[in-house]
């Protein structure tokens, strides 16, 4: 069932050799509490040609990104904004984390202070992104997934 | 009479022709005096490269959508700032989403803003952050100006039968 804050976008066309090595499915969790954020992320996600199918679903906090996991979703790629209401980026990466989500949990924030990017990492990151995110940066994301696959 | 006919269809032509190509370099140049300018920045090329047949009007829909919660956002701060005891870390919370949003669309004028209203709300100097709220809402309705004005240019070019070309780089 397609929840209101899921999007199914269909991969390129491609032929039929390469289709036989793309993906079936790239699923990309968008957490931000902000919906011009969330929309430009959403959009660039789903331009990702690496699948046949890219789904992206969005979360406004920490919670709802964490109730998703507990109501069964799964995702390959997690967006995470650092600075999230009611659950922060820190606080649920580590709860995802101790729960065995092994998905890459990308951080995403405006701030510049290294400190505070590592204190982010340490909570069970594999890379944090400085804002704003572009399609290189994504795609550069999906080539290191794709790396450990 | 039909030879003159098509001689005066053909100069019809041309002449509409060569409105469209005036509207269409109007637009080109007004574009790049926003990237000269340091309004916009690369992120805003990003947001054009997204759009597609399948969202033909993505980046007038981000755009608007950051028009309507910056309002929001800036009237908080007001509101915030204007409170006895001010709350630094509520102004820093939404100074902070502004900064993100603004960055997001390529706003480069307001994210800067931003940048600077961040460091007055980290030594909790009210007046200080009051300056930068208002150069905050001067940058944002510069913005927002342009920007209306941009797609005024746009939606007259479609409307004359051009296609708004994707500008790779900034000319700068």
């Amino acid at each position: 069932m397609v929840s209101p804050s899921m999007r199914i976008d269909e991969g390129c066309d491609l032929d039929s050799d390469n289709s036989v090595l793309m993906r079936e499915k790239l699923a990309v969790l968008i957490v931000d509490d902000d919906a011009v954020v969330r929309k430009v992320h959403e959009k660039l996600a789903s331009q990702l040609k690496v699948a046949k199918q890219v789904q992206t679903e969005t979360a406004t906090n920490g919670k709802e990104a964490l109730d998703l996991h507990l109501s069964g979703s799964s995702f390959d790629i997690i967006l995470m904004e650092m600075d999230l209401p009611i659950m922060d980026g820190p606080e649920v990466t580590k709860e995802l984390r101790a729960m065995g989500v092994k998905s890459m949990i990308v951080g995403v924030t405006s701030r510049d202070s290294q400190v505070e990017k590592t204190a982010f990492m340490v909570a069970g990151l594999d890379e944090c992104l400085e804002k704003p995110l572009t399609a290189d940066k994504i795609s550069s994301l999906v080539e290191t997934l794709e790396k450990k696959k | 009479m039909r030879a003159s006919l098509e001689g005066e269809k053909q100069q019809t032509d041309q002449s509409m022709d060569g409105g469209l190509m005036q509207m269409q370099r109007r637009l080109a140049e007004y574009r790049n005096a926003l990237f000269k300018e340091g309004i916009l920045d690369s992120q805003y090329l990003q947001l054009q490269e997204l759009q597609d047949e399948s969202n033909p009007d993505f980046v007038v829909e981000v755009v608007s959508l950051f028009f309507t919660d910056s309002e929001k956002l800036l009237n908080d701060l007001s509101r915030d700032l204007a409170q006895q005891n001010v709350d630094f870390k509520r102004v820093d919370a939404h100074v902070h989403q502004l900064k993100g949003s603004s960055s997001s669309i390529g706003a480069e004028k307001v994210k800067n803003a931003c940048i600077v209203f961040r460091n007055f709300c980290q030594e909790k100097n009210i007046p200080g952050c009051l300056r930068c709220l208002q150069q905050i809402k001067q940058e944002f309705l510069l913005v927002k100006s342009k920007l209306e004005t941009l797609f005024k240019l746009e939606q007259q070019v479609v409307a004359a039968g051009g296609s708004i070309p994707t500008v790779q780089q900034p000319i700068l």
